[in-house]
């Protein structure tokens, strides 16, 4: 059974120029130790999604069922019962530390708020927790402005991780961080799925990273999923033309100095387009693309797509290649 | 092929330690010279100081930056501000921060033809007009009236890249031109500073944190850790067989698209630590985070070796770095 169970979930924003459909009718699973990734262009609505999943955003419809239990009915009591069991790391952890707090407090609040052990106990748990961060003992007593990036985030998942969480939605959690300390905060990652058993929601726009860290990955584009596969899969042979062009525009010393294979923006989520929402940026739409959004389907065992086309005899991404 | 630019022993010095250090690097007309390095790595002030544009509490003690036979250095303001925006241009990260949000991208790029080309308001408007076009902005005659906030953040770097043009510059340095863009985006506005490096005849400095970026876009490499070069290659050697052990650390830690390699086959390959600021430290600046290091490496700052013609290196056990070069291949 999955740990996490979305339903035809939407979250919609009122808008002066109208309703902006930020996560619209999307459903997915989670399973116990599972990382799924969630990719995407900035605007396509994967953070709100993520903020969803933890109720810090009210969802216009659907159900998210964690445990068992749909969580979209509890009321903002229960809800702090449900904050112990999915937590969230942020991309810029100095942003979502309080600059006043020493790093002791920082992490013994969630303890006190959650009525975790006694103040021994308490003591305790933030010293293992920190050890296993990899942050010094004396980090305790100091301010988050003291720490570079890549401390910080230790801090940031020393947070999320110091209430035994199942499940941790993590938005970016390494785009902010340098190249040499991103190896270091993703093994740390991993390392502390693999001791406390985590599920991850980790959502990013870095599909080098994805390829690394991901089990599951989904595709988000303009409010909804158009791709789901397992790593492999996805991989080896993306369908849906986005996903290929997604890969095809990652910078790569193997395509020396050659084009960007898709042209334009992404359109605003106020203003989607008709049939497939894809279809202004795919080299690929026919009429009927603009006529007729295409279904969600199962192509395969595990992966799902949302194009007409998904049969296409030579892959889409062999296309791009070729073009 | 002549040298466009040539910076010769650059030093930037604030009151808190030496940021950019003894720094040298020549720029080829028309070719594209990637410097890549993290944060703190001096790349940015680099960028700065090609420009005299460093914050007032910056010095420069020692150096030239020789550009069309003169030294930036020393010439005068006024000199150097009719160079700036017309034989040298500039790009930034953030294309919202160095616009002006409340005049029109129309009047932001006639105001460099005005002013370096003395162009009447009519001319300039169809010049800018074209440039607009040149970026490949659709609808250039109604976009040229619309303000900052209302483009993507795309189409503002375009229009950053449409100013620093309007006088074809001989050089254009682009500071993380791509960092704040979705990498379709990224992909485009790459193409375009690549295709008008070709169509002007114009070299360009990409200073870059991104090695795929580097390896697509670059003809030459110049590596810079702790405010000095630590290698200098063309990117296909850069690559093949990385020289300095903090080269080959960045290209182990970072996954990679083209690469299967999983979490489930095990941890990636960290550089452990972060960088320091060597400000009175001796030795090589790489040490305290290099898994080679030995006593020596402590004792002075590493002179630049030139193990081929075109590579630099400032790191004296290559030796080591190539027989990690042949494991590492195998291994993959």
């Amino acid at each position: 059974m999955s740990l996490l169970s979305v339903t035809k979930l939407s979250t919609h924003y009122a808008g002066s120029g109208g309703t902006l459909r930020a996560v619209d009718d999307v459903s997915l699973q989670i399973g116990t130790g599972e990382t799924v990734a969630l990719v995407g262009e900035s605007g396509c609505g994967k953070s709100t999604l993520g903020k969803t999943l933890l109720r810090l955003v009210e969802p216009t419809a659907g159900s998210i069922e964690f445990g068992g239990e749909d969580i979209t009915r509890l009321s903002h009591r229960q809800l702090r019962g449900l904050r112990r069991r999915i937590q969230m790391i942020f991309q810029d952890p100095f942003a979502s530390l309080n600059p006043r707090h020493t790093i002791r407090d920082i992490l013994t609040a969630p303890l006190k708020v959650h009525q975790v052990g006694d103040r021994a106990e308490r003591v305790r748990l933030v010293g293992a927790m920190v050890d296993r961060v990899g942050l010094s003992r004396d980090a305790l007593d100091r301010y988050p402005h003291e720490f570079s990036g890549g401390q910080r985030q230790r801090v940031g998942i020393a947070r999320a991780l110091i209430l035994n969480p199942e499940l941790v939605v993590c938005d970016e959690p390494v785009s902010a961080l340098d190249l040499s300390i991103q190896a270091q905060i993703l093994n740390l990652l991993v390392g502390m799925k693999q001791d406390l058993g985590l599920s991850y929601l980790f959502i990013s726009h870095d599909l080098s990273v994805v390829r690394y860290f991901a089990d599951r990955v989904l595709v988000m584009y303009l409010g909804r999923i158009v791709e789901s596969a397992d790593h492999q899969t996805l991989w080896a042979s993306p369908k849906h033309p986005y996903t290929a062009a997604l890969m095809a525009a990652v910078p790569n010393p193997a395509r020396r100095k050659q084009a960007a294979p898709i042209i334009g923006d992404l359109p605003s989520a106020q203003n989607i387009p008709d049939g497939c929402r894809f279809n202004p940026r795919c080299p690929f739409a026919t009429d009927l693309c603009r006529a007729e959004e295409p279904e969600f389907r199962e192509i395969g065992a595990g992966h799902r797509v949302a194009c007409h086309y998904a049969d296409a005899d030579l892959p889409l991404i062999r296309q791009l290649e070729l073009s | 092929m002549s040298a466009l630019l040539r910076v010769e022993n650059l030093t930037v010095r604030f009151s808190t330690g030496e940021p950019v250090r003894n720094l040298s690097f020549e720029v080829n007309e028309g070719e594209t010279l990637a410097i890549v390095g993290e944060s703190g790595s001096g790349k940015s002030l680099t960028a700065l100081a090609l420009m005299r544009l460093l914050p007032r509490s910056a010095r420069v003690p020692s150096g030239k930056i020789l550009f069309g036979g003169r030294d930036l250095l020393s010439i005068e303001e006024s000199e150097m501000r009719k160079l700036r925006g017309s034989d040298i241009g500039m790009i930034f990260q953030e294309p919202m921060t160095s616009l002006n949000p409340v005049l029109s991208i129309g009047k932001q790029i006639t105001e460099v033809l005005r002013l370096h080309q003395r162009l009447g308001a009519k001319v300039a408007r169809a010049r800018a007009i074209e440039l607009l076009d040149l970026v490949k902005i659709p609808e250039p005659h109604h976009r040229i009236d619309e303000y900052p906030h209302q483009l993507s953040g795309g189409m503002r770097q375009r229009v950053m890249i449409a100013i620093a043009v309007a006088c074809k510059p001989k050089l254009l340095i682009a500071d993380e031109p791509t960092t704040a863009l979705d990498v379709t985006i990224q992909a485009q506005v790459l193409d375009l500073l690549d295709g008008l490096r070709r169509d002007l005849s114009m070299a360009l400095i990409l200073i870059t944190h991104d090695l795929g970026v580097v390896g697509q876009w670059a003809d030459r490499v110049v590596v810079m850790y702790a405010g000095r070069k630590v290698e200098e290659a063309l990117p296909d050697a850069l690559f093949g067989t990385p020289l300095h052990p903090y080269t080959r650390g960045l290209l182990t830690a970072s996954p990679r698209l083209d690469s299967d390699y999983h979490y489930s086959d095990g941890p990636l390959l960290e550089i452990p630590g972060s960088i320091v600021s060597a400000a009175g430290e001796r030795g090589c600046p790489f040490r305290p985070r290099c898994p080679d290091a030995r006593a020596s490496c402590g004792q002075a700052v590493p002179e630049l070796l030139v193990p081929s013609p075109g590579r630099l290196v400032a790191c004296p056990f290559t030796d080591i770095a190539l027989e990690r070069a042949d494991v590492a291949a195998l291994s993959h």
